[in-house]
């Protein structure tokens, strides 16, 4: 049975420089504490190069001019260490969480989905570079030792059975992570390596360092044994980032969170999920003007909010992040944060990925992706309120409709449609019966159709003998040739009622009459009209014409 | 010079090999698939809608394009098509439309504020793709505002359907299209059909009611529908699945809207208060 240990060396400056690629390959120290006291707490293999130094001040490791200064970001480092597990559980179920840098997968019967312990090592390491996170992995039948070999030695390393004290012996010492008061003891001993450490009496070594002095020797034998601790698999996927300096434009803006996106997106694919809704919480600068004019304002006092969040719910599961960015971009264009942003953070709703294909005889439909694209592009063109699919309300109240978000019917049943291929072609099979006989009268009459006026049209009406015999609205003036109403309707009385009176109406304009902007028909013509009387606001209006 | 342009066509030619059958070949196609319209004499008149081409609409207010559109509509979500409409000034009634058979659960309605709006809209959905049927209702734009969309616009979207699936519908109130549409159809008015009872026909009713006579009687009289005619004004394919049947102008006789069903539904019975909502209602008296 082997276990793959997984450590990330100078985690904490990993954990930044993940999220800032163009740190890579750079001198990056990072400093921490409180501010004007900012000191080192971590570098990077080029820092220490150069002379930088843990405990150094912050305006000491400025002196170094190659190097990049940043704060330590405990954020960063937890999303640092969410994607390290799911780079274990990638391959395997079964993960410990030893170390905030470090974690242990057993890849017992992994072998036939992944090949040898050596290419399964060989695949964490490549993985980890694209979750942004250089790792050291090393396989051996021994935890212990395999994580004391992933925390000093370079690169992909396996160990086999029986090899582990050879291979640890060149470790320094303090890869055993002894307490600072052992650490100082040995190096006064003159004991720089394991090989040193194992070398040494273990009786004689118990009378001196006590049972941790033991517990060491058997580390540094590669004698230690114990059963994993599999962590609890979590589907959290969070990304965060501070900014030194408030952003506030939208491309500035969108190149941080496309990186934030990239990562979510990784981490998503590690795991074999896609997102199925996107929060976004950005942490909002303070602006003294804007405070002060909200303060000056009792009644605004809650709208000084330093949070703006939003959750963007997908119809189908995505994990692809420029399509992400690309929907992001453009809701956030439609509503816009409304001061600098100084922290942001990112999260994911995992589901699983879409795996279903569509009928090969079904009619051709948009992919689901580009149509949430493509709808956010609308929306952000005409408004929220102006895309979607009606559907009609349960009420009397003319016009009386709602938007809802325009689905797919395969997304939204998540089955085929109701009428499949074979329906369809059996109708068509009918309709060209039907043109070779051509007997109109045995079809149903096309409904007639209906254009509505948002809003209704001011008229003036006319009225003999309680019947319209005039109309007249914009301009235009006619004659009612013939009339059908009234018909009449109310509702809604507890809240806002209506009390209205329709009249179908066919209208005869001659050819003096006024040429409105929606006719521009010479001579005299009849109009179709839909006209009411509402009683509330005790005026005619144009409803609609049939068209 | 003509050697000099041949030998410019040939380097073209040669530097899109690959990528472009034909880069100077005329691209009409003459033989299309055509759908269903739903209006089985404009289905005799025209062969259908062509798929991959734009189809144009135009007559005045109150001449049955819409009727015509919902008819498309219904024809196409009844076949599990996804549908668009791009509305040019929210004059759409969902209403109406589900009672002439669209499954609006199909349909995207894009709402716009204007002929801008509408151009962008329907720019955004037809160079996606996906879409079965995209109809373009512009019929509430004045003529003299449609009429300055540049010629390329139209070509533009007809070059954006062509090899797709899509039904391109324009609906106008006259031909700006010209030639970049595949087919073209005027609507025309014609008086529309009314229904009246026995009653009012003795008091002298029926279409064109004189309102003095039917002073005692309300709800003598129900608009039954109205009558279009639909004429071919151009056509450049051929349908390969339903061939022309007709030539000359077709009459068409539209039912009752979806608005009618509850006023069918009083008339039939003679009763004003057909469902509990409804009630008397005064007479108003001249009002502005």
């Amino acid at each position: 049975m082997f276990f793959a240990a997984i450590h990330i060396p100078d985690f904490i400056v990993q954990a930044v420089v993940r999220g800032e690629i163009a740190l890579r390959g750079r001198a990056v120290a990072i400093v921490d504490g409180t501010p004007p006291l900012w000191s080192v707490v971590a570098v990077n293999r080029k820092a220490a190069r150069i002379g930088i130094g843990l405990g150094m001040a912050k305006s000491q490791a400025a002196q170094f001019t190659p190097v990049k200064i940043r704060h330590r970001s405990p954020a960063q480092e937890k999303a640092a260490h969410e994607a390290l597990l799911d780079l274990g559980w990638s391959i395997s179920p079964r993960v410990e969480d030893a170390a905030p840098d470090t974690v242990v997968a057993d890849l017992a019967g992994l072998g036939a989905l992944f090949g040898s312990e050596e290419k399964v090592a060989h695949d964490l390491a490549e993985h980890g570079s694209i979750l942004g996170l250089r790792a050291r992995v090393a396989v051996a039948t021994n935890i212990e030792v395999a994580i004391l070999a992933a925390r000093g030695l370079p690169g992909v390393m396996l160990i086999a059975p029986g090899e582990e004290a050879k291979r640890l012996s060149a470790l320094p010492v303090h890869t055993l992570r002894p307490s600072p008061e052992i650490l100082e003891t040995l190096a006064r001993w003159g004991v720089e390596t394991c090989g040193a450490l194992a070398a040494l009496p273990v009786i004689h070594l118990s009378a001196r360092l006590g049972q941790e002095g033991v517990r060491l020797h058997t580390l540094a034998r590669g004698a230690a044994v114990r059963s994993l601790v599999p962590a609890k698999s979590s589907i959290y996927f969070h990304e965060e980032m501070e900014l030194d300096d408030a952003v506030e434009e939208l491309e500035s803006l969108s190149f941080l969170l496309g990186r934030l996106l990239d990562q979510l997106c990784e981490r998503l694919t590690a795991r074999s999920l896609s997102a199925r809704a996107i929060r976004l919480e950005f942490d909002l600068e303070r602006s003294f003007e804007k405070d002060l004019q909200c303060s000056a304002h009792p009644g605004r006092q809650k709208l000084i909010s330093r949070k703006f969040e939003k959750t963007f719910t997908l119809p189908v599961p995505v994990r692809d992040s420029k399509l992400l960015l690309k929907l992001v971009r453009l809701r956030l264009q439609s509503d816009p944060p409304p001061a600098a942003i100084i922290k942001m953070a990112l999260s994911a709703e995992p589901d699983r990925p879409r795996t279903t294909q569509r009928g090969l005889f079904l009619p051709a439909s948009p992919e689901p992706e580009k149509l949430e694209l493509t709808m956010a592009r609308l929306v952000n063109l005409v408004g929220n309120t102006n895309v979607g699919s009606p559907q009609l309300m349960d009420t009397h109240r003319p016009d009386a409709i709602r938007m809802e978000r325009f689905r797919l019917a395969q997304e939204a049943a998540g089955s085929h449609r109701k009428k499949p291929f074979g329906a369809a072609a059996k109708n068509i099979s009918a309709s060209s019966k039907f043109y070779s006989s051509l007997s109109p009268s045995s079809v149903a009459k096309p409904a007639n159709g209906f254009r509505f006026f948002r809003p209704g049209v001011p008229a003036r009406v006319e009225l003999r003998g309680g019947f319209p015999e005039r109309v007249s609205f914009q301009g235009l003036r006619g004659e009612v040739v013939a009339a059908s109403g009234p018909w009449c309707t109310s509702g809604d009385w507890w809240q806002d009622p209506w009390d209205q009176a329709e009249w179908d109406v066919e209208v005869h304009f001659s050819a003096a009459s006024q040429k409105t902007k929606w006719d521009s028909s010479p001579g005299a013509w009849c109009g179709l009209y839909l006209i009411y009387y509402d009683a509330r606001q005790q005026g005619w209006f144009l409803r609609g014409t049939y068209d | 010079m003509r050697s000099h342009l041949a030998t410019l066509r040939s380097q073209v030619e040669l530097s899109l090999a690959g990528r472009m059958a034909s880069p100077f070949g005329y691209r009409d196609r003459k033989s299309v698939e055509t759908v269903l319209t739903g209006i089985p004499e404009i289905d005799a008149l025209a062969g259908g809608f062509p798929r991959g081409a734009l189809t144009e609409i135009y007559g005045p207010p109150c001449s049955g394009r819409t009727t015509v559109l919902l008819s498309a509509l219904a024809s196409r979500t009844a076949q599990a098509e996804v549908c668009a409409l791009i509305d040019a000034r929210d004059s759409f009634d969902p209403r109406s439309a589900e009672a002439a058979g669209v499954e609006l659960q199909q349909l995207l309605w894009v709402r716009c504020r204007g002929l801008e709006q509408s151009l962008r809209a329907a720019d955004l959905l037809i160079q996606r793709g996906g879409f079965g049927f995209v109809a373009l209702d512009l019929s509430d734009i004045a003529p003299e505002t449609v009429r300055q969309v540049p010629l390329n616009a139209w070509f533009r979207f007809r070059r954006a359907v062509e090899d797709t699936a899509t039904v391109l519908l324009l609906l106008e109130q006259e031909s700006n299209a010209k030639t970049c549409a595949s087919l073209v159809l005027q609507m025309k008015r014609k008086p529309a059909n009314w229904s009246v009872t026995a009653a009012s026909t003795a008091n002298g009713g029926g279409s064109g009611i004189s309102p003095h006579a039917l002073e005692c009687l309300p709800h003598t009289c129900l608009l039954d529908g109205s009558n279009l005619e639909a004429e071919m004004r151009h056509l450049r394919i051929q349908s390969i699945n339903f061939p022309q049947a007709c030539n000359g102008p077709v009459s068409i006789a539209a039912g009752r809207s979806g608005h009618d069903g509850d006023k069918a539904q009083s008339f039939a019975s003679q009763s004003i208060w057909s469902l509990s909502a409804r009630h008397a209602f005064g007479s108003p008296g001249s009002q502005t």
